[in-house]
């Protein structure tokens, strides 16, 4: 079992770095999206504060959006999926481990970019604290619960805007939680009992998901 | 139980339970819809703050609870297909969505139409309308996941677990949105609270909600009709069904 799971780790990572650009792609869509705000509702730095985490937020949901797809297409196309599927293993459990790669890949490096993006919108250093909290709190609630769509939408072959629409009502309690304990890192109020809604979510999806995925995976390979 | 009600997971037995039921949910809608609107736009008195134009509540109301009841309803249906693994249940989830999605949008309109002369603007981002959209934006992506599949056996399926998913993140948006509205704003304009209603405009404002929940009832039922027609109609028993129909035709 161990074998297997460190087998998908260590493939799925592998094919991941193969394709690089396809990894730094989302990250600069990011970048520039971010890029956009202070272009378009002006420089003053106390605006760029009071949106700032709303739009790293808002960013970091659009660009996972884009990265999202890739977490089983090529499985699913190459007849991988229809082995793993197959394999007699439990399905659950790969996929758990794939959900666990796409967020190392896609996520992780999002987090490092963080500081550079809190920079250009002018957080001060409790925000920042805060916002890369949620983020390590939130990412994985992110990757967890867009795998379920990708799982049901994944044979299809225009899936990239049903996507976004299956998603994007599903992230907005994660927005408003993330966003609503940076603002109080901002008023230096307390923000724990946001992260721990955040991480209450975290748990409840990762107990969950799994399954949920698991099944949407064989709903599409049918 | 299980004995009486497996028989209906067969889609002739569904179809023939839904053109039993039709009459009994459709003319006594009409009726309720009827009394309840006449009654409470005509003849209930007016409101002493809101005038007239708190009689939109008969229609705003009613639409706004049964748009979450419905969304419940699919969902059970979707659980109930996805456990048991009825084909009809899922054709019954997908009967309601658009139903669902229609009634929320009238929640939505009334309101917006009511929030006007009362709060002086279309829309405010109050919890209650937030998380009303965001139903709509469920009950849209449900319908189009549906949509996107050839295979409508597999389209259901996929559906069914969106439409759960949702159903998790009712209650968890509901919250948020409410939290963030409180943290945010203040309690300025959102006076949703009812002033313990007066019995008069009680009444018809619940037999205008019965009204609304029995034509639900009946739209979908028979778009259920429909959808079950439209997935067997290779089937011989909806051939039958139509040579007999056809027949009686014939005859008169």
């Amino acid at each position: 079992m161990k074998a297997l799971w460190s087998g998908i780790f260590k493939r799925d990572l592998a094919l991941a770095f193969r394709q690089r650009s396809e990894l730094a792609q989302p990250l600069m869509f990011l970048l520039m999206v971010v890029t956009l705000f202070p272009l378009g509702v002006g420089p003053g730095p106390a605006t760029l504060q009071k949106i700032g985490p709303g739009v790293i937020w808002i960013a970091a949901i659009l660009s996972s959006l884009l990265a999202m797809d890739r977490m089983f297409r090529d499985d699913f196309w190459d007849g991988s999926m229809e082995q793993y599927l197959l394999s007699g293993q439990s399905v659950w459990a790969i996929s758990a481990v794939k959900v666990l790669v796409h967020w190392l890949v896609s996520f992780v490096p999002l987090l490092i970019l963080s500081p550079l993006l809190a920079l250009f919108l002018n957080l001060t250093v409790q925000m920042y604290t805060a916002l890369m909290l949620t983020l390590l709190l939130g990412t994985p609630l992110l990757s967890l619960v867009g795998a379920i769509a990708v799982g049901l939408t994944v044979g299809l072959q225009r899936g990239g805007v049903l996507l976004a629409l299956l998603l994007i009502p599903v992230f907005i309690p994660l927005l408003i939680f993330a966003t609503s304990a940076v603002d109080a890192a901002a008023l230096q109020l307390p923000y724990r009992a946001h992260l721990a809604i955040i991480g209450a979510m975290l748990l409840a999806a990762m107990a969950a998901a799994p399954m949920a995925i698991a099944y949407a995976l064989k709903v599409s390979q049918n | 139980m299980w004995k009486w009600l497996h028989p209906y997971a067969k889609p002739e037995r569904a179809y023939q339970l839904c053109s039993t039921l039709q009459p009994y949910f459709f003319w006594p809608a009409v009726l309720c819809i009827l009394v309840g609107s006449v009654w409470g736009l005509a003849f209930a008195p007016q409101d002493y703050q809101q005038g007239d134009s708190f009689r939109i509540i008969y229609i705003h109301v009613p639409s706004a609870i049964l748009s979450m009841s419905t969304y419940v309803a699919m969902a059970v249906a979707a659980l109930v297909g996805i456990v048991w693994q009825w084909r009809t249940a899922f054709m019954a989830m997908i009967a309601m969505a658009p139903v669902g999605a229609v009634v929320t949008f009238i929640a939505l309109f009334t309101g917006a139409a009511w929030g006007k002369p009362m709060w002086g603007t279309w829309w405010v981002w109050d919890a209650r309308l937030t998380s009303e959209l965001i139903l709509l934006f469920l009950y849209l992506g449900v319908m189009s996941l549906y949509g996107a599949f050839e295979d409508k056996q597999q389209a259901g399926k996929a559906a069914g677990v969106m439409a759960l998913v949702g159903v998790v993140n009712v209650p968890i948006i509901h919250y948020s949105v409410e939290w963030w509205n409180t943290l945010h704003q203040g309690a300025t304009i959102s006076k949703f609270d009812k002033p313990s209603i007066a019995p008069e405009m009680l009444w018809p404002l619940l037999i205008a909600l019965l009204g609304f929940a029995l034509f639900i009832a009946a739209v979908t039922v028979m778009r259920m009709k429909n959808e079950i027609i439209r997935r067997e109609y290779h089937r011989p028993w909806v051939k039958e069904m139509v040579q007999s129909a056809k027949e009686t035709n014939h005859a008169v």
